[in-house]
């Protein structure tokens, strides 16, 4: 159940983005998870309300973007999906040890609501 | 890097799939059937990008700093209980070419940093309570503490994180480590790395134990190689007894190479 300590490390940097907009809320959080990153998505759902109530990102939406993983398959000079995390070509049976994708786990984007309208840009330099 | 922002217009900007916002099922669904927000003149998109475990790995970087200045070499050793991790250093102890130390992670107990101990090894445990893995920042102060034991890094020619019994949540954290070992036991069966493909693939190096049961098991040391090919490619692969000490000089060596 590291799913809890990587929703924690989440609501820091979501908080603290938020903050730095002058946000009153947080309404969505978009995630990049890789297939081979070892993360439950269903299991980050339930972390992720527990560690966003009473903040301003509580009841945000988590929306999580799977990303597949995908090897280079150097005989056949092109990329195949690993499925179950199998590293083998499904055209020539060779096994692969160059992952491209698939271990994300990345805060991606953030929906804020509510932001502070941006200060009045003054022009340096000219006083006119 | 300034994170780009856009407004949120009629149009849905974002090429994510996303939550289905009809009833709470919590699917998400393609972004093309999404439902389009209502418009809201104060609403925000604020693109990140930036990884979740960013500062475990600031912290993993600072610790992989700290034991190359001293001059020693880290090995984050993982697998599931029970796979004969702790048994494998208490063998290991005099095999290496120089003193080793290591940091044990357990939920409770200090009982594997006790018989590391009595088996010669300087040794600190490190009691994650309900933590199902070790992270950067716990290895830091364990070596600080070390260190205060009256142990320092530069003493030492190897030091072995023995991670917490589990094959699926270590997998995402570095620790500072120069090799990652997991460690399959015979008794588990041949295709448990298919079971258990995430960290296997982290993998530099991966260690069959117990091969003195292998006979009783029964165990297919040829099988079980195809398997952890197949999910762990860029892992060599050891097969030791630590009751007989089979394979464990080649092990020691492979440890510090």
């Amino acid at each position: 159940m590291h799913e809890l300590s990587l929703m924690v490390a989440l609501r820091e940097q979501v908080l603290a983005a938020a903050a730095a907009r002058g946000a009153r809320a947080v309404t969505a959080i978009h995630l990049r998870i890789g297939r081979l990153a070892g993360v439950e998505p269903e299991a980050l759902q339930f972390a992720a309300a527990l560690v966003l109530a009473g903040s301003l990102a509580a009841g945000a939406a988590l929306v999580i973007d799977s990303v597949e993983a995908r090897c280079q398959c150097r005989p056949c000079a092109a990329s195949f999906e690993v499925l179950d995390g199998m590293c083998v070509c499904p055209r020539c049976g060779a096994i692969s040890r160059q992952l491209l994708c698939g271990r994300e786990l990345a805060l991606a984007a953030l929906e804020l609501e509510g932001l502070a309208p941006d200060p009045p840009r003054l022009a340096s330099g000219s006083s006119a | 890097m300034r994170p780009e922002s856009a407004s949120l217009g009629f149009l849905h900007p974002f090429p994510l799939p996303l939550m289905c916002l009809a009833c709470p099922c919590s699917r998400t669904v393609p972004a093309a059937m999404a439902p389009v927000p209502p418009a809201a003149p104060d609403r925000q998109l604020l693109r990140l990008g930036q990884d979740l475990l960013h500062r475990n790995d600031a912290l993993a970087v600072a610790n992989r700093n700290r034991f190359d200045q001293a001059g020693v070499r880290v090995v984050n050793l993982l697998s599931a209980p029970g796979s004969g991790k702790t048994a494998l250093l208490e063998h290991l102890g005099g095999l290496t070419a120089g003193p080793m130390a290591v940091i044990v992670g357990d939920l409770a107990t200090d009982n594997d940093a006790r018989r590391l101990r009595a088996a010669g090894l300087a040794a600190v445990q490190i009691t994650t309570g309900q933590a199902c893995h070790l992270e950067a920042a716990m290895v830091a102060r364990a070596v600080d503490q070390l260190e205060h034991s009256g142990v320092p890094l530069s003493s030492l020619r190897l030091l072995v994180i023995e991670n917490v019994g589990n094959l699926v949540c270590p997998a995402a954290y570095d620790l500072g480590e120069h090799l990652r070992l997991v460690l399959l036991a015979v008794t588990e069966g041949e295709d448990k790395p298919l079971k258990y493909p995430a960290l296997f693939h982290s993998a530099d190096l991966v260690v069959i134990s117990k091969l003195d049961l292998a006979a009783a098991a029964p165990f297919d040391l040829a099988l079980a190689r195809r398997a952890i090919e197949r999910v762990a490619p860029r892992a060599r692969i050891l097969a030791v007894s630590s009751r007989r000490g089979t394979g464990l000089t080649t092990l020691a060596a492979a440890l510090v190479a």
